[in-house]
Order: C-alpha cells, then structure tokens, then sequence
C-alpha cells in the first residue's frame, strides 16, 4: 500500500488539540530504539541487512495484533512529494529518507497503524524505532501504547539485547532503555519577559534537552520548543517519563506566570502584537514559513489569553502541518518554488481564517474586559 | 561488577573498572570515584546539549591519550574505534563487547551510569536470571497500573507475570 495520498489524514490526530494543556503543548511523543541481533546497525548497515531486516519485521507485524489493519510504506516505493509529507507530518525523519535529491536506501519503510497513533520506522538509524505521537500532554499515554507495541514485537523480534548496557543501539545516547520522551511546547511567555533561558538551562541542570521544531539540530521557530530526556540508561521507563512530565507541568506553570507577567505589565503591547499577527495572517498575500511560525505563535498566544474569541487550537495546529512545502504542493497538485509556494501559503491562511476563525476585532477598546467564550480546543 | 575495595585508597568501594594495556601487557584495577577523578579517567557526569562526536574528540584530548590507544576494531561489522570517535555511531551490536571497556567509560559520563533497570527483554531461551529480572519489572508496572486504577492494564500484568511464574525453573 503505497498510495499515501489517499490517506490525508494520516498521522494527524495529535492536532485534534485534546489532551491536558493543548494550547502550551501541541503533542507529546514517545520513541523506542531497538535493532535485531546479527545485523548492522542503520549506518554500516548494507543492503542484504537492511533487507533481512525489513523481511523480519514484516513477519512479525502480520503476527502482531495491535497492528492489524496497519499499512507498510517502502520509501524508495513513495512518491517523493508523498515522502516529503510523511516528514511534515513527522512520521519520517530526514535520516530515514537518506539523501534528499536521491531515492531512499532499499529497506526503509515506515509501519502506520490504522488504529492507535503508533508508527515504525524501519532502517533508520536503528532497525526499528517504534513511536507513538498524541495531542496535548499526555506521557503515560504514548508511553503505554509503544511499549504495548514493543512487547508485541519483541515476542517475535531477536532484539539486540545485553544484560548490564540493556537494549543496544548504533548511538550510545540511546542505549539502555532506547527510550526518547518529547513535549512539544509553545512558549511565548517566557520568551517575550526572556526568563527563556534560565528554564533552558535548567532544563539540562535535571537531565532534559531542548531542539527546535523538526528535532535535532534545528533551530528553535515561532517559540516552540521540544523538551525530551536527555539521558536513556540507569533509569526505568516509568521514572523517565515521570521525570519528564513532572518538569513540563513545572515549565507550563512558569509560561502561565509569565504570561500573567505580560498581562499586569505590558497589556498594551501584548494585545497589539497578538492583534497585528492576527491582521497579518487574515490579509497578507505572502507568507514565508518561517514568518506564518512565527505569526502563528503571536495569534496562538492570543488565543491561549483569551483575546481572540472564536478561534480554536485545532485551527492553528492545521495551519502549521498543511503549510508546509509538501503540502501546498500536494494540495496545488504541481510543485511550487518558494516565491509561488508563500503565495498559496498566505491563500491558504486567509481561507482558512475566513471559515474559521473571522473575528471582529473592532469591538473592544482599550482596557475593555476579553470575551470569556469561544476560547478552548475542540 | 563484583564488589571490590579501592586500589588506591583501600577504604572507598571500587566503583569502576580501568584496563590498562602497556608493552602487550593488560592489567586491571579498581578504583573509587574518587581516586579515579584524581588520576583524571573520570568526572561526573554532564548533562550538556552538545554533539556526542564533540564530547568523544574531547574526552580523548582530555586523557591525552587517543593517539596512543590501540585502535581496535570489531570483528563482526569491522567498525574501527576510531571511525567510532569520528562518526559517533557504533556499527553493530557485537561492537558492545569489543569497545566494552572505552565504552563503559563512555556511557557513565553521558548517562550517570551503565546499568540498564528498564525493561527485561527475554530471548526465546531466557536464562533463571533474566526472568527473575523481566518479573521484577512486570511487578513493578503491576503496582504502577494499580496505583494508577488502571484494572485492565493491571490484569493483563497478573495474566503475564503468572505465566512468567509457571515457566520459571524452581
């Protein structure tokens, strides 16, 4: 099953925007590294292993119950624009596609089930890198559904396994549980009163790590940030990801006293930045992605406040995953240079603003109370 | 590890392991925290937001000794343990077992420790041992499920570890 595009909606129930705090955290994922004995790991690994592989976890998946129904999608098999989409929607990584003008190494694949938000991909950096993606801050949840999928597979998968180093994998970063916990947050708060970089620090002070929006290595974009665990032997699963959804809870208590900061001190500001990004995102006929991340962040700020009434998370959440290069692409059906793709981008925007989120903004002069309505998810 | 006192101090537990190969000769010693950090092979652990290859080139600067070390390579996937200093990623799982001792080295400064506590994976012939290890942790999520009222969870648990009990060897 290669036909990707008929599948729209794949991988994107985690914009629903349910779970505790949607609008601070968009999503919550947990991963599981694991590879086979008597293989290469992803990077030496050469085509007869990534294809032993492949041929094993295909095996295993058609035994394997809680992915019936699941689909398999071989790379080099997937359109190009449909394997540029599977990385917006991150269910891919980068890694997994290999070079990005060449066809994907044979083997790659990713795993989708149809059921639970789960995935795996296959020879990728590890043979198999079972993940789970949800809405909003939920650890336990993600956390339980992959290692129900872990369980499954390792019954019929020979994992690389050592009695003290635990699970083993091609970067010693990951070793032990392989587990990798990450929060998607939206911190505008702490950005704008700059108290940003002491939680930041402090993140690395108790063992987490922050990366921007498309994982390691990229920069931080619009104010979001995602927060994981840095560390992944000589700690249970469980006190990991307790670890983790302990600090989140205390980070999301400080961006909701800096924006309460924002609020007392700088009213004025505040509103009028929310409200320009709001006027920008519903007129401009161009927007870059970086700009519309950006913009994004302002209006979803404004929203979080309650001072932009009648627009909703899951609004937001579908702009920043179908602006994306591939996506207005596949929805223009023909490929788009940058300067055409920030027109269909700010089109697309301004369309979906119409329908969505038309708000009058005319109706409250300074120091006029917000509406209190209309302001949470779905 | 068995337990041992340190070599140095005598007083302190031995809390790693340093082999030391000089003129074809290995020997092994056992030292404290303490008096390893002293003799500059170990310093805690740091939790720090940069690339691991920076962290490896580092720590062999540190050490001065990365141009005197054999440079071993594994038999299995032929990775060199200096393509390893370079790269950052091991080559397969075997390379475990032949860079064990840099590696030990390696994992304790980047995680705290190198003892894996999480889950139990059991091969298709496990040993007394590593069942004894995956009932412990399947206990311990049985009365993480509980505390957490989650009885379904918690059920399929009691289902798993009775069947775990039943196959183990008295």
């Amino acid at each position: 099953m290669n036909d990707f595009t008929a599948i729209p909606d794949y991988g994107l129930s985690w914009l629903e925007a349910s779970g505790d705090h949607a609008d601070i955290v968009l999503s919550t994922r947990v991963r599981l590294a694991r590879n086979l004995q008597g293989h290469a790991f992803g990077p030496r690994a050469r085509v007869n292993d990534r294809e032993s592989v492949l041929k094993a976890f295909k095996a295993a998946v058609e035994r394997t119950d809680s992915l019936a129904g699941s689909s398999l999608l071989l790379m080099p098999d997937v359109a190009p624009r449909a394997r540029k989409i599977l990385l917006e929607r991150r269910l891919v990584t980068r890694d997994l596609l290999g070079d990005a003008d060449g066809s994907p190494p044979l083997g790659t694949a990713v795993q989708l089930s149809s059921r639970d938000p789960v995935s795996v991909m296959v020879n990728e950096e590890d043979h198999l890198r079972v993940q789970s993606l949800l809405s909003g801050l939920r650890i336990e949840e993600a956390w339980r559904l992959v290692d129900r999928l872990d369980e499954d597979l390792g019954r019929e998968l020979p994992y690389a396994y050592h009695n003290e180093f635990g699970f083993l994998t091609s970067c010693p970063t990951n070793v032990g549980s392989g587990l990798r916990a990450s929060v998607f947050m939206h911190l505008p708060g702490l950005v704008l009163t700059k108290e940003i970089g002491k939680v930041l620090q402090g993140l690395g002070q108790v063992g987490l790590t922050f990366r921007g929006l498309y994982g390691e290595g990229s920069e931080v974009v619009g104010n979001f940030f995602q927060v994981s665990n840095q560390t992944t032997l000589g700690k249970t699963e469980e006190d990991l990801i307790d670890h983790l959804d302990r600090i989140v809870r205390q980070v999301i208590q400080y961006e909701l006293h800096a924006r309460q900061v924002l609020l007392r001190d700088a009213r004025g500001v505040t509103e009028d930045k929310i409200w320009r990004a709001y006027g920008l995102l519903r007129y401009a006929r161009s927007l870059s992605f970086e700009e519309l991340m950006n913009l994004l962040s302002g209006v979803r700020l404004g929203l979080s406040l309650k001072l932009l009434p009648g627009l909703r998370v899951y609004t937001l959440n579908k702009m920043m995953i179908f602006t994306q290069p591939a996506h207005l692409e596949q929805a223009a059906g023909h490929d788009l240079p940058p300067p055409e793709s920030d027109a269909h981008r700010a089109a697309y925007v301004r369309r979906i603003l119409a329908t969505e989120g038309e708000i009058s903004g005319d109706d409250s002069g300074p120091g006029d109370p917000p509406s209190p309505t209309g302001s949470n998810g779905r | 590890m068995s337990k041992h006192v340190c070599e140095n101090c005598g007083s302190k537990e031995a809390v790693m392991r340093l082999t030391q190969i000089v003129n074809n000769e290995m020997s092994t010693h056992h030292l404290c925290e303490v008096c390893a950090a002293e003799k500059g092979i170990e310093s805690p652990p740091e939790a720090a937001n940069f690339p691991l290859t920076d962290f490896l080139s580092q720590m062999g600067e540190e050490r001065g000794e990365a141009e005197s070390e054999p440079d071993l390579d594994c038999s299995f996937c032929g990775l060199k343990y200096s393509d390893f200093r370079a790269a950052g990623r091991l080559g397969c799982p075997h390379c475990y077992e032949t860079f064990e001792v840099p590696l030990r080295r390696l994992l304790r400064r980047i995680h705290g420790g190198v003892q894996h506590v999480g889950k139990v994976y059991l091969p298709p012939d496990p040993t007394a041992s590593a069942l004894e290890k995956r009932l412990e942790g399947l206990r311990r999520k049985l009365r993480r499920a509980v505390g957490g009222e989650d009885f379904e969870q918690a059920a399929e648990l009691r289902d798993q570890i009775q069947s775990l009990e039943v196959a183990r060897p008295v």
